[in-house]
């Protein structure tokens, strides 16, 4: 058959219907706090990297509550975790714990391995 | 007939009075400033209407003016004591007063911006409270920091309301709607300033809330920017310099403009925490607790106590006005 050069295009809607969520679950039961994010965007306007990088907290921790995590482990590693996120949270995120855990649920490290039972590192 | 003591002079305890007195009872009003109606004697129009708040107050102590109530002023009621079928109830200098029935109407108190000290608020003068915007407008005194009139204004929704770092869970319901009368207020006295609001999520409750929101875009370009701002510093030149992200750009935003309005909220005042204490019906927060936010929202769990308006819940002038009838009815009823 002849080829003309056309493919089919990716859909580029988030397809809830194929989502593996099971990161997702995982980090909010290490980060329950997360579940109360409005994403009012305060964690972004705060961030010290966010003015020079286009590192953009929201946008990446959003991306992860809908389980697309293509790229998101090269961009959190832009954090500094100076924590200026956590004291502007207006609902009580704990935001710095909500990346150290992004970061090794998406490198597969076992999370909380050292930590003390219940307590929201 | 029976005699009925209403703390508090706003208009749930005015209401509250003026309806029993209608009815024959021997009412006494205490207020602990010089005067009723102290939170909205400096407004200059209120939502959705623009009804004149100058107005608004002398109709309101017009029903003051009735021979079965007794008005105290500069009487701050501290404790209340249950006697006999009825209650006692102490001002500050000692002084008792009896009644058969006691109506708690001691309001609410502003956030104080101070706390979210992030917001610049008695650091830089281009930061002003939604009171002090409404004390501008009101007698048209619209300037910045310098005293100049401003070109650029930004409201910021949610300050001490919806914040887990003041400590309050609660949406302060009236900030809002607020924010959108004020812009246009600004707008229709000084029609070149740029307004912008700031907000996390715009609720528009009321009848004629949304219509209002529509009409700031509509007729006066009010622009609005879905964003927290994180914090506010001073320029050179005594203007504010502001950080948020607009969220739905998905980019950090800086901005600077003459004045930042910070939208307070609204939290028990000193007398509803006092006083809720006293007689056993603390609620959320500080405020007073009804026994049942339905069917039994003026009662409480003491009997002939009754509780109406902002000492509740944050609350609309409107929405207290009908709560203090709602009171007083249940007074009625409660023979």
């Amino acid at each position: 058959m002849k080829n003309f050069g056309f493919t089919i295009s990716k859909g580029r809607q988030l397809n809830f219907d194929e989502m593996r969520p099971e990161k997702v679950d995982k980090l909010l039961e290490l980060v329950p706090s997360y579940k109360l994010c409005i994403g009012c965007g305060g964690c972004t306007a705060a961030c010290s990297a966010a003015g020079f990088t286009d590192f953009n907290i929201r946008k990446i921790h959003t991306a992860f509550l809908r389980a697309q995590y293509e790229g998101l482990d090269e961009q959190l590693k832009r954090c500094m975790l100076c924590g200026k996120c956590l004291l502007v949270c207006p609902r009580g995120v704990n935001t710095r714990s909500l990346i150290i855990n992004m970061r090794r649920l998406l490198a597969n490290v076992q999370p909380n391995t050292f930590v003390r039972k219940g307590a929201e590192q | 007939m029976k005699s009925v003591s209403i703390i508090g002079a706003g208009p749930a305890g005015i209401e509250a009075a003026a309806t029993l007195a209608k009815q024959g009872y021997t009412v006494a009003v205490f207020e602990k400033s010089s005067s009723p109606l102290k939170n909205i004697a400096d407004k200059a129009f209120l939502f959705p209407n623009f009804a004149s708040a100058a107005d608004i107050v002398e109709l309101m102590n017009k029903k003051l003016l009735n021979q079965n109530i007794t008005m105290h002023n500069d009487t701050e009621i501290v404790d209340m004591k249950r006697e006999g079928q009825g209650w006692k109830i102490v001002d500050s200098k000692g002084s008792s007063f009896y009644s058969d029935y006691v109506v708690m109407a001691t309001g609410y108190t502003p956030f104080d911006a101070h706390r979210k000290e992030e917001l610049g608020y008695g650091i830089y003068g281009g930061v002003v409270t939604s009171l002090e915007m409404e004390k501008m407008i009101r007698y048209n005194q619209i300037v910045n920091s310098l005293g100049e009139k401003p070109k650029r204004i930004v409201f910021l929704q949610c300050v001490g309301s919806r914040d887990e770092k003041s400590g309050n869970h609660y949406c302060s319901k009236v900030c809002c709607v607020t924010a959108v009368k004020q812009a246009i207020e600004i707008k229709r006295q000084l029609p070149d300033v740029e307004a912008y609001v700031f907000y996390m999520d715009l609720r528009m409750w009321g009848q004629h809330f949304e219509e209002l929101y529509r009409q700031s875009q509509q007729e006066y370009g009010v622009r609005y920017v879905r964003g927290r701002i994180s914090e506010a510093s001073g320029t050179f030149d005594g203007r504010v310099q502001i950080k948020a992200e607009d969220t739905l750009m998905g980019l950090p935003l800086k901005m600077t403009t003459d004045l930042l309005v910070l939208m307070v909220g609204m939290e028990a005042s000193e007398g509803t925490r006092c006083l809720a204490k006293a007689c056993g019906i603390c609620g959320d927060y500080g405020f007073a607790q009804s026994v049942d936010p339905h069917l039994g929202d003026c009662l409480t769990d003491q009997q002939n106590l009754f509780i109406c308006g902002a000492c509740k819940r944050p609350m609309s002038i409107n929405d207290a006005v009908n709560d203090g009838r709602s009171a007083a009815i249940a007074i009625m009823q409660n023979e």
